[in-house]
């Protein structure tokens, strides 16, 4: 392999997560302001219909992508009002329209299946796409994949380096003290749970718009990626720099699956495309594992110079949700 | 008390009239007739006894499904992995037929295994969940849900490597089994009253264990308040295995069911999304086993009555699924309304 057709595909994943990228940022901004948006497997299938209907209707590509951010808030509209104003469980709700959604949109999208439709083109930047390898990796893009660059660095700024983010940590970690400190816990809730919501919409005609154009129903290959997203996001340990990086580490795996593929004709390709579940748990199992109470003990039991390494590594890998996440907020 | 009761069956029925109405909106919207799809949806599951028969096909599964569900709900867990326990039920039935394909023992002996294989091979599954879990600090939602597609993944290798059949593998599944190894079915219809009295034996059994048991009342307890069931002195992790393990036998049951009375071998979609919809039937019912049986039929009936759809008004049979969705999803609504509206009447 040259190294260009390296850089092509290094650049080709880039483009690929970008829906992924979305959903995970979104999720980790409603999950900081302490709500699990759970619909996500639907609401990416539901905008990722809605997106491509409208572009393909109104033969405009914008208006197909602020359908689907539309139809994300909504959605996310009602788990907040679901759980923050009705006090239902989040859970629930999330669950019940992640399945509500996803058969919605096989529903209403089945006159657009197989139908060609509008399609993202690729738009280099004028010189800083000839820049020698950055070039190539970052800026032959389409738009929709600058725009997941730019909201990386947006969310990650907004979180840690602004007053409002600070106040967002203190909702999600000790909603009590943010309220003595003048915030309207609730209503940042609504807030961020729909900014969230129309993020998680963003990825889907992401899909169905840019990396996977079309709308194929139950066989667009979709279902499936809600489900990951949101475990990414706990492998972010709600960081959005750290959950961007394990989507795009989701993208090359899949890109390794496909390239892995021709070699290894024993296994089915189905079987391939569902390995990264298996990693999922496993890191899972790893960013959780610390908070097991056995480990502590185990720890404790070994030896000083071992103990140090193991904690040291346990640290590193363990990732704690907002301490309020999923706990409604009441003022008495 | 029977204010609340009445207050409760009034926000029932609102929640069941929004349903239907969002539901004929959309239907509005694309330019399809209400009142024709539903026609068709109730001619299509309870028109003739043979596509009753078909309800209560798919009925069974769903019921153990269910029941199964209501005892993980019960110590409260979320056990979303109540799908892949199902494809792990019918991989073991599957498995323990083939091993037995060429003995001398009485079929209804191998029936007897491969169900209780089925059983023990959901319980398994679920164990992994309830490892991952108690053991591992992974959440059951993220947990189960990885094993399902696992198991997914598990199904198409055996279909398509070990278990293929002789020739060419395909997407119809492994090699149909001899019909003596079939649970009996009534004459001419699909439907084993076997597999009937199965399932409605399994609930009545989850209704007594939860209503009537001192572990049912442990189980609760757990379920109600995890840290101060510990203090209690009960083994709360012990019991939230068990509750997966119950979970994932009956789940597994229902596997076996597919295979022993229904397709007669894997197929790669075995489970049929029974698994999830169970998990909906759980929530609709607010958790009480004594409503499983008339709802889990009527959600069977809108499965079986939406196939109809397709051919007769060229309607996808989704419909099904966003009908069965939004009825949850307005019963949890108007029931927060519902506890509100009483939080408010007390304060005043």
């Amino acid at each position: 392999m040259t190294q260009e057709t390296i850089l092509i595909g290094l650049a080709g994943i880039l483009a690929a997560s970008a829906p992924i990228v979305f959903a995970v940022l979104g999720e980790t901004l409603s999950e900081r302001a302490g709500v699990i948006n759970l619909s996500m497997n639907g609401t990416i299938l539901l905008s990722a219909m809605g997106g491509f209907a409208v572009a393909y209707t109104t033969n405009n590509i914008v208006l197909g992508f602020l359908a689907g951010m539309l139809i994300g808030a909504l959605v996310a509209l009602i788990v907040a009002f679901a759980s923050i104003t009705l006090n239902q469980s989040q859970v629930a709700v999330g669950f019940v329209l992640a399945l509500t959604c996803r058969d919605l949109s096989y529903f209403l999208g089945n006159p657009y299946m197989g139908v060609p439709g509008p399609r993202l083109q690729a738009m280099p930047i004028p010189f800083l796409s000839d820049i020698p390898i950055l070039g190539t990796l970052f800026f032959r893009q389409d738009a929709i994949t600058y725009i997941s660059f730019m909201a990386i660095i947006l969310t990650w700024v907004w979180v840690y380096r602004t007053r409002p983010g600070l106040m967002l940590q203190g909702i999600g970690e000790k909603p009590a003290a943010a309220y003595i400190r003048g915030a309207n816990v609730n209503l940042m809730r609504y807030v961020y749970t729909i900014i969230g919501g129309a993020l998680i919409g963003l990825a889907g005609p992401a899909f169905s718009l840019a990396s996977r154009a079309g709308w194929m129903g139950t066989i667009s290959g979709l279902d499936g990626f809600g489900w990951i997203a949101l475990s990414i996001t706990i492998f972010g340990g709600w960081n959005p720099a750290r959950a961007a990086f394990g989507a795009y580490l989701f993208g090359f795996l899949q890109w390794l699956g496909l390239v892995l593929q021709p070699v290894l004709t024993q296994v089915p390709s189905q079987v391939l495309q569902v390995a990264p579940f298996p990693l999922m748990i496993l890191t899972l199992l790893l960013v959780n594992i610390g908070n097991a109470e056995w480990v502590d003990r185990t720890l404790a039991a070994m030896p000083e110079s071992t103990r140090k390494f193991f904690a040291k590594l346990l640290r590193a890998m363990r990732a704690s949700p907002p301490a309020a996440l999923g706990v409604p907020f009441e003022r008495d | 008390m029977l204010k609340s009761r009445f207050s409760g069956l009034l926000f029932q029925i609102i929640a069941l009239a929004l349903s239907f109405g969002v539901v004929s909106l959309i239907l509005i919207s694309i330019d399809a007739s209400p009142t024709e799809a539903f026609r068709n949806m109730f001619k299509g599951s309870f028109g003739e006894m043979r596509k009753f028969a078909e309800v209560l096909v798919a009925f069974v599964p769903l019921l153990l499904v269910t029941a199964g569900l209501l005892v993980t709900f019960s110590a409260g867990l979320w056990n979303i992995g109540v799908e892949g326990q199902v494809v792990l039920g019918a991989i073991a039935t599957t498995w323990v037929y083939r091993y037995f394909l060429e003995s001398d023992l009485p079929p209804a002996l191998i029936i007897t295994l491969a169900i209780l294989g089925g059983m023990i091979g959901g319980a398994i599954w679920a164990a992994f969940t309830g490892i991952l879990k108690v053991f591992g600090g992974v959440n059951e939602i993220f947990g189960g849900l990885g094993l399902n597609f696992v198991a997914t993944a598990l199904t198409i290798y055996l279909i398509f490597g070990p278990w293929k059949r002789p020739g060419v593998a395909s997407m119809s599944g492994t090699v149909p089994f001899p019909d003596e190894f079939s649970l009996p079915l009534l004459a001419n219809l699909r439907i084993s009253p076997w597999a009937l009295g199965i399932a409605l034996i399994a609930i009545i059994i989850v209704f007594f264990l939860l209503q009537g048991t001192y572990f049912g009342l442990k189980l609760k307890a757990v379920g109600k308040n995890f840290r101060a069931a510990y203090l209690l002195g009960i083994p709360t992790w012990q019991y939230a295995m068990y509750s997966f393990l119950i979970c994932g036998a009956l789940a597994g049951l229902a596997g076996a069911m597919q295979v022993a009375a229904v397709y007669h071998r894997l197929i790669p979609s075995i489970s049929s999304g029974y698994g999830y919809l169970g998990l909906m039937v759980a929530m609709l019912i607010n958790y009480q086993a004594i409503w499983a049986i008339p709802v889990a039929l009527f959600f069977a009936a809108l499965n079986i009555g939406s196939i109809q759809l397709p051919i007769v008004m060229k309607l996808d049979s989704s419909l099904s699924g966003v009908l069965q969705g939004v009825l949850v999803l307005f019963a949890l609504l108007v029931e927060g309304a519902r506890q509100k509206f009483i939080k408010k009447g007390q304060n005043t």
